[in-house]
């Protein structure tokens, strides 16, 4: 703050202001050319990112019809209120984000402290890891697809030589939550996705001092308590950003039940996904189809994560030291 | 048949979202159709853009279709017909995209069912004035219903190039093993039930009967299957859904009845375009509802079937006899920024390419000379003399036995055509299906139900 009193002093140019004057110039310069790098990423952002995100909101208020666009108030949002797989769609966003959290967010993380655990073959395992990472996701998905099919499939295969009964996996009719159908999307999305969270937990874990689990060895701690009071709240921060990442992730489901179902929204729409409902909107009814209530509906999905993001971020901050 | 490629298209509505190819087809769409780049010239030079030209990837349809251009621009020296290659002609979002961006080439390839969706977009030109029996000679012995699908009100915005009726498709090599008469096609569910259940018995695998569940293809089916019983999709003023009867609920009876009473149908369900075929190329499956454009454009050329294996009966009904048939078809539209002399050398183009028995699409004696087959009863894009003198060329370069489809051709099923809003009605009756073929506890009445409200929404917001 005194520094700050100081510059705001008006007082005569010293020779020594005089020499920092004559610095300014580069100073602007390298500015002019950090602030010329910032503008293509800002014209990248806007473009790709704000501009569509604006052009979102204003159609979700428009109509189109006979080429002719006009304002259309709240109806789109009416109509998408309306839709009795507007909610099915909600339900089942959320019933995937659940069991995303409870299978695709804790797996990873025990796999990273059983990597961090191991003395021999690291490397291997963790490229072993990350393999399905590197796969596109229409290929893996495509792979569960064989794996489910409930008549030549691989996991029924399996059942059928433990002796133990088939099941139709994505194509299973059942629709109390949860439901194979999505306990089976959520087994190929982790099984895809579960290597990148892996690595980073590991990253985390590994850079937690060693110090900590030594003297807590030596206070007689089983792994349970080095987990809870030592590896979980040295890895808070990291923890509580994936959290944070997978649950957007997640209320943003679409290609892994679009494949698994074959373009469709399961058996009673048991895998139906907000995204899936908003390509539908846009693209698959034809001349049902468009823009405006799949903007509608994007602009409340936007919405809900935004609160959510800004919930979470606020409840999980930091205390000012 | 002449650049079959591209007419099975119109079936696999959303089968495939090849991002690569609706990307490439895009682009191509919006580079090659730029008032900049096509129009007319002072020097009176029409240069027309035209989608859904057979890819190098498919050789014997790009070679005849680049023939055919040639052998058109020599005739009309004052026209350019700029060719833009793609398979499939038409993918569903690539398409909305187009539409809303305004980049369609002068003359474009559509599904019937995408006609409102292309006027509420504003981009279809109107043609009426250009459309008489002079610049279109055959005119009038075109089907009505497909005229129908490219008129609104008494305007004409495109001219039909396919039309098709559908039937059901018999393996006639499962059928003789099963010890069934495959010159004798099931006709009604309760043969079909018996047919399927015999060549289920053949066992390695096989099963009788396919149908349909997801990518708008079971609704689809579905809504051929309730024509032929002598049901209704969708009242006529279009304001609400008449399926839920006892056409509709018969239907789904029959299926439910081979999928898990008979075992009939396979377990492996949620099936969409492109699958059966594969399973009747490899003899796995015993009959399906399609076209006949199925064999000749893909169980045999891309799935390896044997043109010989395969034979065409009606649509099964509980009479016996089809009260009707789901009928649908492409056409081509024209831009609404095409001047007159695009649009009089786009319906020239059109006459000549797919409107003209013994030319272009029907010059059967080529497609014979290059190994096509020949002679199903599809396209059925004509009646009275027209008809008659594209069944005698057709005859005269017939390859196929055609007692294999005399049941089918026989039936004459009355087309249908499509109901409004046709892609979301079988969107919305996919979920119907797959319940009925993976569920074995299914309520039918209530899927009815619940499917006759959604669709009657569909009606309400779309009116």
């Amino acid at each position: 703050m005194a520094e700050l009193a100081t510059l705001r002093k008006a007082e005569p140019l010293s020779p020594a202001r005089l020499r920092a004057g004559g610095r300014l110039l580069p100073k602007v310069r390298r500015n002019a050319s950090a602030h010329g790098f910032l503008i293509g990423a800002v014209l990248c952002f806007a473009f790709f990112s704000w501009y569509p995100m604006c052009r979102e909101i204003v159609l979700s208020f428009q109509k189109t019809q006979l080429g002719v666009t006009s304002w259309a108030g709240w109806a789109n949002y009416r109509r998408i209120f309306a839709d009795p797989t507007f909610w099915v769609a909600w339900r089942n966003t959320l019933e995937f984000t659940v069991l995303a959290l409870i299978i695709g967010y804790a797996v990873p993380f025990f796999v990273a402290v059983l990597l961090n655990e191991l003395r021999h073959a690291r490397g291997y395992l963790r490229c072993l890891v990350y393999l399905p990472v590197m796969l596109p996701p229409t290929s893996a998905l495509l792979l569960f697809a064989y794996f489910y099919d409930p008549t030549y499939g691989l996991f029924n295969d399996i059942l059928h030589t433990l002796h133990l009964p088939a099941s139709q996996w994505v194509q299973s009719p059942g629709t109390t939550p949860p439901t194979m159908a999505m306990i089976s999307v959520v087994i190929a999305a982790t099984w895809m996705n579960m290597g990148g969270a892996t690595l980073i937990y590991l990253a985390a874990l590994q850079n937690i001092p060693g110090e900590l689990y030594e003297a807590a060895d030596l206070d007689g701690a089983g792994l349970y308590r080095k987990i809870r009071h030592i590896t979980i709240p040295q890895t808070r921060l990291i923890l509580s950003m994936l959290l944070l990442l997978q649950v957007v992730a997640t209320m943003q489901m679409f290609v892994e039940a679009f494949i698994l179902t074959n373009g469709g929204a399961g058996v009673n729409d048991n895998t139906l996904s907000v995204v899936n409902l908003i390509y539908q909107y846009a693209f698959a009814l034809s001349g049902a189809s468009n823009y405006n209530s799949a903007s509608a509906l994007g602009v409340v999905l936007m919405l809900v994560l935004a609160v959510f993001s800004g919930g979470y971020l606020w409840l999980t901050r930091q205390p000012e030291r | 048949m002449s650049r079959p490629l591209h007419r099975h298209a119109g079936r696999r509505r959303t089968a495939g979202i090849t991002v690569i190819v609706a990307a490439l087809g895009l682009g191509a769409a919006a580079c090659s159709s730029s008032p900049a780049a096509t129009g007319s010239s002072s020097s009176g030079h029409v240069t027309i853009s035209v989608d859904c030209a057979p890819p190098a990837s498919a050789p014997a349809q790009h070679k005849e279709w680049n023939e055919d251009v040639a052998i058109f621009e020599k005739q009309n020296p004052n026209i350019t017909v700029q060719s833009i290659y793609e398979n499939p002609c038409e993918v569903p979002a690539s398409f909305t995209a187009m539409l809303d961006a305004g980049t369609e080439p002068n003359v474009f390839y559509t599904y019937f069912t995408d006609k409102d969706q292309v006027l509420d977009a504003g981009q279809a030109a109107d043609i009426t004035q250009y459309v008489n029996t002079t610049t279109v000679p055959d005119l009038k012995d075109i089907v009505p219903s497909a005229m129908a699908a490219v008129t609104a009100g008494k305007t004409i915005y495109g001219l039909p190039t396919v039309n098709y009726t559908q039937g059901l498709i018999i393996n006639r090599v499962l059928f003789s093993e099963a010890g069934l008469n495959p010159d004798d096609p099931p006709t009604t569910w309760a043969q079909v039930e018996a047919d399927a259940k015999a060549i289920t018995a053949l066992g390695h695998g096989i099963y009788g009967y396919g149908d349909y569940s997801a990518g708008n293809n079971g609704g689809w089916h579905f809504s051929s299957e309730v024509d032929a019983e002598g049901g209704q999709m969708i009242n006529a003023a279009g304001t609400a859904a008449t399926f839920d009867s006892s056409q509709g609920q018969a239907v789904l009876e029959a299926l439910h009845q081979m999928r898990f009473v008979d075992h009939s149908m396979s377990p492996t369900q949620q099936l969409a375009w492109g699958t059966l075929q594969k399973q009747m190329a490899a003899n796995k499956l015993g009959m399906y509802i399609a076209a006949p454009d199925d064999i000749y454009n893909v169980i045999v050329p891309q799935d390896g079937g044997n043109i010989n294996d395969y034979g065409m009966g009606p649509l099964p009904s509980t009479s016996g006899t089809p009260a009707g048939s789901l009928s649908g078809g492409n056409d081509y539209m024209f831009a609404k920024r095409d001047t007159p002399a695009q649009i009089e050398a786009g319906i020239k183009w059109l006459v000549f390419e797919d409107l003209t028995p013994g030319v272009g699409q029907f010059n059967f004696a080529r497609q014979k000379a290059d190994g096509f087959p020949v002679g199903f009863p599809e396209p059925q894009l004509f009646t009275g003399a027209t008809q008659a003198k594209y069944v005698q060329l057709q005859d005269a370069s017939a390859t196929i036995n055609p007692s294999y489809y005399a049941t089918f051709a026989d039936a004459r099923e009355v087309p249908m055509g499509e109901p409004v809003d046709a892609q979301a009605v079988y969107k919305t009756l996919d979920p119907v299906m797959l319940a009925v073929l993976t569920n074995p506890n299914a309520n039918i009445p209530a899927l009815l139900a619940t499917a006759t409200g959604q669709v009657n929404q569909i009606l309400a917001n779309s009116g």
